[in-house]
């Protein structure tokens, strides 16, 4: 019918006097990622808990991959591959075991199950420690493995949270690969992470959360757009141009620039791009100021979050 | 409606498997189900049993162990489901296509293979303090059977007490506590028409009495002269009584821990 992976309104959920989500909207089509962001506590977590049949809704609905969660839940769990947060591997079963137990829980038959434990098993480079009990592998190798089990049946719909929290770059990156082939294979994604280069890097469309509430989304590129253009930033040679080179910054730029006195740094908002910063130039040079260092930034999503939310994305972040 | 019966036989006997592989991995978690019950036929039959009757009280003994021990091995049920809830493995089944009832059916399943090693290391330690079987074979596999009923029965108590506590620690000794009142307001190691006023009726309608009155029945075994015969309704009819104890707490407790099993949500 429709080409939606996931497609949910109005969620609600309240736990006690904790409202963790207050009526949350999200669309994925196939195919593509969306990226919910936001600090901890933010309600993703709750989010992925509903789309994936764990927890009941108070109001709203959902359908995942064409499925109501709330009259077809056993539908939906038939669609979809779940990793959370913490990697749900049994520790004294080994790797390939617990890829057969899960194909099997899928209703395969024990040669499929095998043929599919072992496929994924090359497919996540466990091959080396598929007969070692899942005690004996790294943060990174659960990781992989627990993502493993969340693809065993194909699924229409993958949900991860937080797939990458407490992996080492490396781990990182393999994951990133991971979930760019799932979703060249026409999968739909739902991602949810606290490090905003992680939206930046998989996310087709990005959702900001924050207290229970979609605050912004729409692209990458979208949501730094909200907080202004390009930023002009340079590194003077001596603090005491600060003062005049503000003066000069504010004429070309829009609002007031910030200006750091120990850095020597001082930096404003620009709609000129390049052109902005040759103009500078030009100005301080015929004035004889000189600068150390000049550069145009796009903004971050970090400078997104604190624009939307008055306060930084990684508070309360787990490092 | 056989091809949901199927499906969940087929899915939980997974669950068992994986149970039992477990166990296999890691033996030590055999210890409470082993070690423990040798530790206490060896304490009653050596540091009561001199007070109480000698011989014929270490054979009125093994009965009431029988019944104490696989009462006890709830907690194993207890602990196995709080670990998994713990550790996000009852999140990813929750969020495979399987029944509800398999993952738990699963691990009272695999516990009951575990009772059936406990009753095994708990006969041979019987045999070594003096008890016999002097039943038939089929009197004797009866008995046997009845056990294993009840330990069913009472692992699905465990589960749901496993379900209902929010973290490890707390299954840890939730899961005991109210083992002890239930297996000593029996008939489990002295007779209940010493107890007083209402305590006796409670021993007397305790379930675990009947097993324990039950599996001396069937495997014959003695009782000291002087403690007098069981009492009430439940003592003249120890084996049916137990046998429906043990159907009326499934029929109640299943249920209960699907509903739970339902519910838990670790946020």
């Amino acid at each position: 019918m429709s080409a939606l992976a996931v497609e949910a309104e109005g969620l609600v959920k309240t736990f006690g006097s904790t409202q963790a989500l207050d009526g949350i909207d999200l669309q994925i089509p196939q195919g593509t990622v969306l990226g919910l962001l936001g600090p901890n506590g933010a309600g993703k977590t709750t989010a992925v808990r509903i789309l994936s049949t764990l927890l009941r809704p108070d109001a709203g609905w959902a359908r995942v991959a064409g499925m109501d969660v709330l009259t077809d839940p056993h539908g939906v769990r038939g669609k979809i591959g779940l990793s959370g947060q913490y990697a749900a591997v049994d520790a004294n079963l080994t790797g390939f075991e617990n890829l057969y137990m899960i194909s099997r829980l899928y209703g395969m038959p024990r040669s499929r199950a095998r043929a599919r434990a072992r496929a994924l098993i090359t497919r996540f480079r466990l091959d080396e420690a598929a007969e070692r009990t899942a005690k004996t592998y790294s943060g990174g190798m659960r990781r992989r493995l627990d993502l493993a089990g969340a693809l065993v049946a194909n699924p229409q719909v993958v949900m991860l949270d937080e797939p990458t929290t407490g992996l080492d770059p490396r781990g990182r990156l393999d994951t990133w690969e991971v979930i760019s082939e799932l979703v060249a294979d026409g999968a739909g994604v739902l991602l949810t992470t606290q490090y905003l280069e992680e939206a930046d890097q998989l996310a087709d469309t990005i959702a900001v959360i924050d207290r229970g509430r979609v605050i912004a989304r729409g692209t990458s590129d979208q949501l730094k757009a909200q907080v202004g253009g390009e930023r002009l930033e340079m590194v003077l040679d001596h603090a005491a141009d600060l003062p005049e080179v503000a003066v000069v910054l504010a004429e070309i730029g829009s609002g007031q620039p910030t200006l750091d006195a120990q850095s020597r740094r001082i930096s404003i908002v620009v709609d000129g791009g390049a052109k902005s910063l040759i103009e500078a130039l030009r100005r301080l040079d015929l004035q004889s100021i000189p600068v150390q260092d000049v550069g145009l930034h796009r903004p971050t999503l970090d400078d997104v979050f604190l624009k939307l939310t008055g306060h930084a994305a990684e508070s309360g972040a787990t490092p | 409606m056989t091809a949901v019966a199927t499906s969940v036989l087929r899915d939980s006997s997974i669950i068992t498997w994986r149970n039992l592989l477990n166990i296999r991995r890691i033996p030590d978690l055999l210890l409470g189900a082993t070690v423990q019950p040798i530790m206490f036929v060896l304490l009653f039959a050596y540091v009561f049993a001199g007070s109480l009757g000698g011989a014929a009280y270490r054979e009125f003994l093994i009965g009431g162990i029988f019944a104490q021990t696989v009462a006890f091995n709830a907690a194993f049920t207890t602990m196995g489901l709080a670990n998994d809830l713990h550790k996000g493995i009852i999140d990813r089944f929750r969020s495979l296509p399987i029944s509800r009832l398999a993952v738990i059916l699963g691990r009272t399943t695999s516990d009951l293979a575990v009772n059936a090693i406990t009753l095994v290391v708990m006969s041979l330690t019987g045999l070594l303090v003096g008890w016999r079987i002097h039943s038939g074979f089929a009197s004797a596999a009866a008995g046997y059977l009845m056990l294993l009923l009840f330990a069913f029965a009472m692992s699905w108590v465990g589960a749901l007490v496993g379900l209902l506590c929010r973290t490890v620690e707390v299954a840890q000794s939730a899961g005991l506590i109210w083992l002890f009142p239930l297996t000593f307001i029996s008939s489990a190691f002295v007779p209940t028409g010493n107890m007083p006023g209402v305590l006796k009726v409670a021993a007397e309608w305790n379930p675990v009495t009947a097993v324990a009155d039950a599996s001396r029945e069937l495997f014959a075994n003695t009782v000291p002269a002087t403690f007098p015969p069981p009492g009430g309704w439940p003592g003249e009819h120890s084996v049916l009584y137990a046998v429906l104890s043990s159907v009326a707490i499934i029929a109640v407790f299943a249920p209960l821990t699907v509903v739970r099993y339902r519910r838990v949500a670790r946020r």
